[in-house]
């Protein structure tokens, strides 16, 4: 163990510092960051381009083959970088990262409203123990044994056309999404809260609300930040089935997963097996890369666990 | 003695419930069944019994990290027994706690600086970094080992971490529960003279739990016994070391190994284990395993009386021994 004067450095920092020397966490952390970035800058890029996401060009369909796109690659020219949409001759880049970033956005606001929610409620489901235990407990039981998929579509049916879909999307995964962290955190915590160190800095007359988030989350960040960032591609993929499903994010707005939904019929005829293929690689990049950083992430805490103090 | 009285317990039972499996359900663990204790200022009080006996939970039953089941717990002169969260916060400057395993009673994603300033902050100040350096040299550490993190000390440096955040209160009595029993044995003498170096220059009192009573000898004025949730003997530490009154602190005694070579001594070998603090004997506790019990033990439970007309040594047994002619 460094001893050195200048080498006293946080445990935490010890584990980010081996996210950053493991190379597929690194390949992961640039893929994620390239797709945050595209994502951020799609407005632009889509204007860079020249063209726009909701604009038909009936004049680039081929009618003898069903209207799919003229040309070799669905259509790929010049003023198309990914060709144009079968059907209606929409231009394909832009409902790609137009798409990409509906779907990180939601992946991201539901990663982060579910890991606050079900971090924060672990642990004081184990601090404070008792009846709050109890209760939690059972709701995560319910949560777990509930139907999600058939509740979620029934609620995109039901629910008025007023609510944004985005807007329910997001509720809708997260409602699901805190228990199973929350199991994980509280199973954690259980055996923390044991510990003298949470009886020490009560003895010195700490609050509770100090003890849960000075002394018991620093210590739960490792699993934490694993549970967080492999859910992403989790909610990416759970957001692009809803769209599948017809019940996520509605037609004129962008989605990958709607994309990829509309595409089967045109791969399954082969008319135009491109019209997958983009935004089918886009999602399948922002999985990746999502599941390589998470996977360095969990890596890096993991060792510190098997080392011995 | 009629110095300041820092810690008063009144007939305090702490009660754990069981829970678990249906049918023990309503049954408890008797881990402190009625046990008065005064600390006055200026004292070392030694709490000597085995594992089980219930000196932890006394010392947490003390120190208010627990509720009493019944009994009054005073500090300081004020009632603190109902005393809950916010409202304890100001007695915490009082009396403090050394815990027993100093690798897990430190939080190892902490720095030793923000371990020593959890205590101000708790007590709504911001300490200032000479108050922080200040500590480390009460006990004995320096400067650089501020931004450290506990992983990169030893036991014994761990402990006197333990014993600085406790002192940043300036609280009046330390409780330490086995302060020295996870550390090696040369570590040990170096941590209660640390203790004993503290005790002279702040002026601290003690309680000293632990379950070796050549530990005990060392540091403490006083020493209580106890055996099975209650106190069976009380007195000064000569007296109780010289002259055991009542047969368990006999027994154990007994068991601590002669220095000197060739010299042996008679052991009284105690049969049996500890009864279940569940469902406690009748009478006295300690009748299942006493070489010397007879039918009254069974009955009603002996109470703390004093010993060969010493007010100060008191004991709980109908049949004391006699004073060593």
């Amino acid at each position: 163990m460094s001893s050195s004067v200048a080498g006293a450095v946080s445990p935490t920092r010890q584990a980010l510092h081996r996210v950053r020397r493991d190379r597929s966490a690194r390949v992961g952390l640039g893929l994620v960051v390239a797709l945050i970035v595209v994502a951020a800058a799609s407005p632009l890029l889509v204007k860079l381009s020249g063209q726009d996401a909701f604009t038909y060009h009936i004049d680039l369909l081929d009618p003898a083959r069903g209207n799919a796109p003229q040309g070799s690659f669905g259509g790929v020219s010049g003023e198309h970088w990914f060709g144009v949409e079968p059907l209606t001759g929409r231009d394909l880049f832009s409902i790609v990262v137009l798409g990409l970033r509906t779907s990180l956005t939601i992946a991201i606001v539901v990663t982060v409203v579910t890991t606050v929610i079900g971090t924060l409620l672990g642990i004081t489901a184990a601090y404070v123990g008792g009846w709050f235990d109890a209760i939690l407990s059972r709701l995560l039981d319910f949560l777990f044994g509930f139907p999600q998929l058939v509740f979620m579509i029934a609620l995109g049916i039901i629910v008025p056309a007023k609510v944004p879909r985005t807007v329910l999307l997001i509720g809708v995964l997260s409602v699901f999404g805190w228990a199973g962290l929350a199991r994980l955190i509280r199973a954690q915590a259980r055996s923390l809260v044991t510990r003298e160190f949470v009886e020490a800095a009560r003895s010195v007359g700490s609050s509770g609300w100090w003890v849960i988030t000075r002394e018991l989350l620093p210590n739960l960040l490792g699993p934490v930040l694993v549970v967080a960032t492999l859910s992403i591609p989790g909610y990416i993929g759970a957001e692009a089935a809803l769209s599948f499903l017809g019940v996520g994010v509605p037609p004129p707005t962008p989605s990958l997963g709607r994309s990829i939904s509309d595409s089967i019929a045109w791969v399954y005829t082969g008319t135009d097996p491109w019209f997958m293929v983009f935004p089918g690689i886009a999602l399948f990049v922002a999985v990746l890369g999502f599941t390589l950083l998470g996977d360095g992430v969990r890596d890096a805490f993991d060792v510190r666990l098997r080392r011995t103090h | 003695m009629s110095s300041a009285e820092l810690l008063r317990l009144d007939g305090v039972r702490k009660y754990f419930g069981l829970r678990g499996a249906p049918w023990r359900t309503g049954q408890t663990v008797k881990a402190v069944d009625g046990v008065s204790f005064v600390v006055r200022k200026g004292e070392t009080v030694g709490l000597v019994g085995e594992s089980g006996s219930g000196k932890s939970t006394l010392a947490r039953v003390a120190t208010r990290l627990l509720d009493p089941t019944s009994g009054r717990v005073e500090i300081g002169g004020k009632d603190v027994t109902r005393f809950r969260g916010r409202r304890l916060r100001p007695v915490r400057r009082t009396v403090q706690m050394v815990f027993q395993d100093p690798q897990a009673s430190l939080n190892p994603r902490q720095s030793v600086g923000t371990i020593l300033s959890t205590p101000f902050r708790a007590q709504g100040t911001r300490p200032t970094r000479a108050q922080l350096i200040e500590l480390l040299h009460k006990v004995g550490l320096s400067e650089e080992h501020l931004e450290r993190y506990p992983h990169e000390f030893s036991g014994g440096q761990r402990q006197r971490i333990g014993i600085a955040r406790a002192l940043a209160v300036s609280p009046d009595l330390l409780i330490c529960d086995e302060p020295v029993s996870a550390l090696d044995v040369s570590v040990q003498a170096q941590v209660l003279n640390l203790l004993a170096d503290l005790r002279d220059e702040l002026g601290l009192s003690y309680v000293v739990v632990a379950h070796d009573l050549a530990v005990v000898r060392q540091v403490a004025s006083r020493v209580a016994v106890m055996y099975l949730g209650t106190i069976v003997e009380e007195g000064p530490s000569d007296q109780v070391y010289a002259a055991p009154a009542h047969p368990y602190t006999k027994a154990l005694l007994s068991a601590v190994p002669v220095p000197e070579p060739g010299v042996t001594r008679d052991r009284i070998v105690l049969t049996g284990d500890v009864p279940t603090p569940i469902s406690p004997p009748s009478g006295c506790p300690f009748r299942t395993r006493c070489y010397k019990a007879e039918d009254v033990c069974a009955t009603t439970r002996p109470v703390l009386e004093p010993v060969n007309g010493q007010t100060e040594h008191r004991a709980a047994c109908y049949f004391p021994e006699p004073p060593p002619s």
